[in-house]
């Protein structure tokens, strides 16, 4: 099996991992919440994340396809090092069982509304453009 | 110095995650993104795991922000099942989605109890 693993690849993920960690991180440390609260830091992490690779991927896939490591830095770097799957989960195994549920229900359905959303904003607003070119 | 830590757990855990999906893509072809639930799991159990010890507040940073938090993702998860409903593939985008909360959620707790443990 042939990887093919290339360098430039590897490095534009972690250098866009790193810048998306640590505005994750800033945003937590801006914003703590103790077990008793809703983690609103988080969600609005991963709901913003999921809206803003639903225009990247979408703006990406028409017009610049073969920009691959454009996709590399941007989505699955900065984004992906952004938004945080592993913490939700362990936000949800800790909280208050009211809160565990809401938060849980409320991530899954803010990430999936908001990739849609913006998926189809950037659809939308490429189609127009052209059309009035 | 916490940020430095993050950074440096990022810079390991995002590439990681990369890996791992063209690793996952190339044995087991692209149909279902197994590569994301494998890191979503194991960064869940780590996680769970990391948090559950008392450990310092700069090895949390670099282990559990800068690592974890890099090593998962929810933006791609969700990209993936916005592509299976567009397809029209509305069971595997519920079965990846559910697969996906629960594993993670099991791999957390299991985390913690494995923290307790050692």
């Amino acid at each position: 099996m042939d990887l093919d693993v290339d360098r430039r690849a590897v490095a534009a993920v972690s250098a866009g991992g790193v810048l998306g960690a640590l505005t994750r991180y800033a945003i937590g440390a801006a914003w703590p919440h103790t077990p008793n609260d809703f983690p609103w830091s988080t969600w609005l992490i991963n709901v913003s994340g999921c809206f803003l690779i639903g225009i990247l991927f979408t703006l990406l896939a028409r017009f610049r396809p073969e920009h691959r490591l454009t996709r590399l830095f941007l989505g699955t770097g900065v984004l992906g090092g952004y938004t945080t799957f592993s913490t939700a989960e362990v936000e949800v195994q800790h909280a208050a069982p009211t809160i565990a549920i809401t938060y849980l229900a409320a991530t899954i359905a803010g990430a999936l509304l908001a990739v849609w959303a913006g998926s189809a904003l950037a659809s939308i607003s490429t189609r127009s453009r052209s059309a009035v070119r | 110095m916490t940020f430095l830590l993050v950074a440096l757990g990022a810079a390991v855990g995002a590439p990681l995650r990369y890996l791992t999906d063209r690793y996952v893509q190339a044995r087991y072809g692209t149909g279902f993104p197994w590569g994301t639930l494998a890191v979503n799991v194991a960064g869940s159990l780590i996680l769970g795991c990391v948090l559950g010890r008392p450990f310092s507040p700069g090895l949390t940073a670099l282990l559990g922000t800068g690592f974890c938090g890099a090593l998962t993702t929810y933006s791609t998860f969700s990209w993936e099942t916005l592509t299976f409903a567009r397809r029209g593939e509305q069971a595997t985008a519920i079965a990846y989605v559910l697969v996906s909360l629960l594993a993670g959620l099991g791999a957390a707790g299991l985390g913690a109890i494995l923290a307790q443990a050692l």
